[in-house]
């Protein structure tokens, strides 16, 4: 097949998923998940298990080994089936504490331990960039089989070539829509509805293939039998101690592959999932499996002796002249490649961001308060990531040289990421489980891993002399890589895998045993060992009243946004039964507003910005003893004596804030009539000494004029207070007739500019505005709203003390709501004030006698609650800042 | 000899009105609209009466009449009190603090010049 088809092909089909991901990105972002939360999704991106190397690999593997590559198969399924209650605990821990990776569980299960993060992530680095390398190589490898050299001398580029375009290729695919925003939960549903179809696309093309080689190859399933049994695959070879190290690596792998918990924990939706994939995933498993042996049969006994096994998915269909179907073939080992590079990308991305690149950050950064746009960084930092992990694959590719069989640097990887399974396992079931044991166990797992089998895999004298090979490091027989301790007997992959594991878990359980897990540790161990138990509450991390709530708001705005935080914090705060954006930074709002950071920048790093701020750098020294001194089960007993009484302060709180409200009502209720009262006297005072002094007679006809000025001005004044109270009190009793209609938002800030300009004109002001936002029809009624834009732009103008003041209108529509926000650069308005600046007469500062009967802010909240609206104070922007909200169309109320 | 009055008051309207409603009666008024200046301001001035406002920027009316009454050289210079407030408890508040005469806003003219003339006759 020309070169030219073969590459248009392939770019097509990475068009149509590109527009897959888009679509099912487009419906998420609307809101209508849908089909997309299936379990039918959920089980078809597990397939992600099935890479290049189980689509061309197996069928290689089978024609070398016989029966043994069902070990890959039958693992993934012994879990599913057998073990799925492990894997709904993993599922309700990730979704509980809002896991981002797999070095974010194992580091949040051992007290948000930032070091285990680390060795995790490096552990999954290197453990998965031959991994993703095999991928490149399969997919170059089936471009340089199917694309033959043309008759007119056309030959196809080097397969670097290749393999650079289809590395920088995923990384653009994986970087647009693995990091297009920072969500609360790592999901993305584009990419992993993108997977879903990919993996019935591998499925499908596996299957054709394996009907085209039982029906139209040979005469049937019962032709087909009696050739398997010719032929030597079917001798069954049976090693148990190696089929078991298999079972076991593929069993773990699967657990444990930072991809598989990517789709398994982090993407999971829903745990009722969970229970469908539990079988349909080895069904699935068993499809993809079913044709491989006939399909090895076949290349054996009909493809030349030199013919390579790995790929002959692709060559049989193409030796017998199916170009159609070869290309299905084609597609569905791009299909494995690409998907398993996509996911295994972004989780590695996460890992690299969340532990090693923003704890750098946050300990290089100069200050210690939260400074400058954490999402950006975030987001940054990840898409950096991406590209690093597909440069190193690409590197490992070219250095390797491509040569190794595809199936051994699959379990090599296997084996590598199975070091994580000790510490995983016992973390989720032993409370006793520390944070050095962790270390110890992962730590020594990885180096003897690295030592017996991953350096050894560049071969003889590449990474380790050959001289080590026979004689052991030093002369030192016993620690010959391939024969540790003396045990020379084992295959090279099982004497790796049993002795890492066992020194592995013996260092983890020594680890543990030795040492006694921090505070911290106690408190995530209990939550994670005992998830399922929904009395015991979420483990208590922080103390009442360490925090000021506006500087976890301002640093929540930079992790969450500012429109995600700001929603966050006045759900928190009505929860506690308060107006505004502010709750009580009490122990429970701390835990679920550090999940929620969590679920952004991973735990460990969450934790180090809260504890910064909560103004503890580290667990004291009294935490630890006081947790050492209490056994488990007082620590619990206590902790839900204290969520008892929590409550019970809590209701105290609202008695007493109510009873304090009434108390307040009462004595505004008397301020304002004597406020009223001193209002209406005072022009009426001048008025009245005037026009006596007038009717005195006597004067000079300029102090006539001037005096008679005087009358007039308090005149006009006794009128204006008169038609604010009545305004107010219309509003109040809700009998105000609104002039519903549309008008242009921008054309109505123009109108409150201007009138708001020409009553106090003294100072020069800066406005700053955004036009095209702006330029929105509000179904509203105009006059009214204007009027609120009047008043709060005149108070900017007469409060606002910075020396060049500026004021910033910026607007935002969202849903069938429209927000204009008016922030200034003053010193805003004191937080003890916050809560007053609406009330009747309100005016904060007598020195300022700015005109105004300090009436303006509770016209404009009744104004807005008529419009079906809302006026806020915006705590923590700088200046002052206040918020109107509107309705996009506002209906007339029925009346 | 012409009364020399001292007016505290923050309206620049009223101030303005009683300014000019008791010089045409023959006193000579010196006008302030600041509550913090008020103390210092009677020392310097030592005048035969203080008109004073009850709703002051600063220090209110009341408490400037509580530190004049302080004052051994303040404590019985007469005093008259202005507000715009009305209320009893004000009044009494103010009779208590010390207050010679204590007159409510709005007020007529000729019983702001018949309260000074009885203030400053002696």
């Amino acid at each position: 097949m020309p070169f030219n088809i073969l590459v248009l092909s392939c770019l097509a089909y990475v068009i149509f998923l590109f527009l897959v991901a888009w679509a099912a990105e487009r419906r998420a972002d609307r809101g209508r998940l849908g089909w997309l939360q299936s379990p039918l999704i959920y089980t078809l991106s597990l397939s992600i298990y099935c890479t290049a190397w189980t689509f061309y690999g197996a069928v290689g593997y089978a024609a070398r080994s016989g029966l043994e590559f069902l070990t890959i198969y039958l693992g993934p399924t012994i879990v599913f089936i057998g073990w799925w209650w492990i894997l709904r605990k993993l599922v309700r821990i990730g979704r509980q504490q809002r896991v981002t990776s797999i070095a974010d569980l194992i580091s949040s299960r051992f007290g948000k331990s930032n070091l285990l993060g680390v060795i995790v992530t490096i552990i999954a680095v290197v453990a998965a960039t031959p991994y993703i390398a095999l991928q490149l190589q399969s997919v170059t490898l089936s471009f340089s089989v199917f694309a033959s050299p043309t008759d007119d001398g056309f030959s196809p580029p080097g397969t670097e070539a290749t393999a650079i375009w289809v590395a920088g290729g995923l990384a653009l695919f994986t970087i647009l829509f693995g990091t297009r925003n920072l969500d609360a939960k790592e999901q993305h549903h584009g990419i992993v509805t993108a997977i879903a179809v990919e993996a019935v696309v591998k499925l499908v093309a596996l299957i054709a293939v394996g009907i085209f080689v039982v029906w139209v190859m040979a005469d049937g399933p019962a032709d087909m039998i009696a050739r398997i049994d010719a032929s030597d695959i079917a001798d069954w070879n049976l090693q148990p101690g190696r089929w078991a190290g298999l079972l076991f690596a593929a069993g773990a792998a699967v657990i444990c592959l930072p991809r598989m918990f990517q789709v398994m924990v982090v993407e999971n939706a829903d745990e009722r999932h969970l229970a469908t994939a539990s079988w349909a995933f080895p069904l699935y498993l068993f499809a993809m499996s079913l044709f491989i042996v006939p399909i090895a049969v076949m290349g054996l006994e009909r493809l030349p002796s030199n013919a390579n096994p790995d790929m002959f998915v692709l060559t049989l269909p193409l030796a017998e002249g199916q170009g159609t179907l070869a290309m299905l073939a084609f597609l569905g080992g791009f299909s494995s490649a690409t998907s398993m590079v996509i996911v295994e990308s972004i989780a590695l991305a996460t890992m690299v961001s969340n532990h090693i690149v923003m704890p750098v950050w946050l300990r290089l950064r100069p200050s210690r308060a939260v400074s400058g746009d954490v999402r950006r960084l975030v987001l940054l930092s990840r898409r950096i990531s991406i590209g690093v992990v597909l440069g190193l694959g690409y590197a490992y590719y070219r250095l390797s040289g491509g040569s190794t069989a595809l199936a051994a640097i699959g379990l090599i990887a296997f084996v590598g990421v199975a070091q994580f399974l000790p510490a995983m396992v016992f973390g989720i079931f032993w409370r006793g489980a520390t944070r050095i044991g962790a270390a110890l166990g992962m730590t020594v797992g990885f180096l003897v891993w690295a030592y017996t089998l991953f350096l050894p895999s560049f071969g003889p004298d590449a990474v380790i002399p050959a001289m080590v090979f026979a004689e052991g490091p030093f002369g030192i027989g016993w620690l010959r890589p391939r024969a540790l301790f003396g045990v020379a007997t084992m295959d090279p992959l099982l004497h790796a895998l049993f002795w890492s594991m066992t020194l592995n878990t013996v260092a983890f359980l020594t680890g543990s045993l030795l040492t006694f897990p921090g505070p911290v540790e106690r408190m995530q161990g209990a939550a994670f060992v005992r998830v399922f138990d929904t009395t015991s509450d979420s483990p208590r991390g922080w103390e009442r009243g360490l925090a000021e709530p506006e500087d976890l708001l301002v640093m929540s705005q930079r992790i969450m946004g500012d429109e995600d935080a700001l929603t966050f914090f006045e759900t928190e705060a009505k929860g506690q039964g308060k107006a505004g954006y502010l709750p009580d930074p009490t122990p429970d709002f701390m835990a679920r507003l550090e999940r929620r950071l969590a679920g952004s920048v991973g735990a460990a790093t969450a934790h180090a910005m809260m504890s910064q701020l909560a103004g503890r750098a580290t667990v004291t020294v009294e935490d630890l003893m006081a947790v050492a001194s209490e056994s488990a089960q007082i620590m619990e007993y206590s902790a839900r004596l204290e969520s008892q009484q929590e409550e019970l302060t809590r209701t105290a709180r609202a008695l007493r804030e109510a009873n304090e409200k009434l108390m307040q009502l009462s004595i505004q209720k008397d301020a304002f009539l004597s406020q009223i009262s001193h209002e209406l006297r005072t022009p009426m005072t001048s008025i009245r000494a005037f026009s006596e002094i007038l009717t005195e007679g006597d004067l000079p006809p300029e102090m006539v004029a001037n005096y008679g000025r005087i009358i007039q001005d308090e005149a006009k004044r006794l009128t204006r207070l008169l038609d604010d109270l009545l305004d107010l009190s219309v509003l109040e009793n809700g009998t105000v007739q609104l002039n519903l209609g549309l008008s242009n938002l921008s054309q109505m800030i123009d109108r409150a500019l201007a009138s708001a300009s020409h009553t106090k004109p003294e100072r020069s002001f800066t406005i700053d505005r955004d036009l095209p936002m702006e330029n929105i029809f509000i179904r509203t009624d105009a006059d009214r709203l204007v009027q609120v834009f009047i008043n709060l732009i005149s108070n900017a103008r007469k409060y606002c003390d910075a020396q060049y003041p500026e004021l910033r209108i910026s607007v935002r529509q969202k849903g069938g709501r429209v927000t204009i926000d008016f922030i200034d650069n003053g010193s805003g308005i004191p937080k003890e004030s916050q809560a007053l600046i609406f009330e009747k007469f309100a005016r904060l500062t007598d020195q300022t006698r700015a005109g105004g009967a300090g009436l303006g802010l509770a016209i404009c909240r009744e104004v807005m609650a008529n419009l079906g609206g809302t006026i806020t104070y915006l705590p923590g922007q700088g200046g002052a800042a206040f918020r109107v909200a509107v309705p996009l169309r506002l209906e007339r109320k029925a009346a | 000899m012409t009364a020399r009055v001292l007016l505290i008051e923050d309206e620049p309207n009223i101030s303005e009105a009683i300014r000019f409603i008791l010089s045409r009666d023959g006193c000579d008024v010196t006008t302030l609209a600041d509550g913090h200046a008020a103390v210092a301001a009677v020392r310097a001035e030592k005048p035969d009466l203080v008109i004073l406002d009850l709703m002051l920027p600063g220090l209110s009316g009341l408490e400037i009449l509580n530190q004049l009454r302080a004052d051994p050289a303040t404590e019985t210079l007469p005093v008259m009190m202005l507000t715009a407030k009305g209320q009893g408890r004000d009044r009494e508040a103010a009779e208590r603090a010390g207050a010679n005469h204590f007159m409510t806003k709005p007020f007529s003219n000729d019983d702001m010049r018949a309260a000074v003339r009885s203030l400053t006759k002696g």
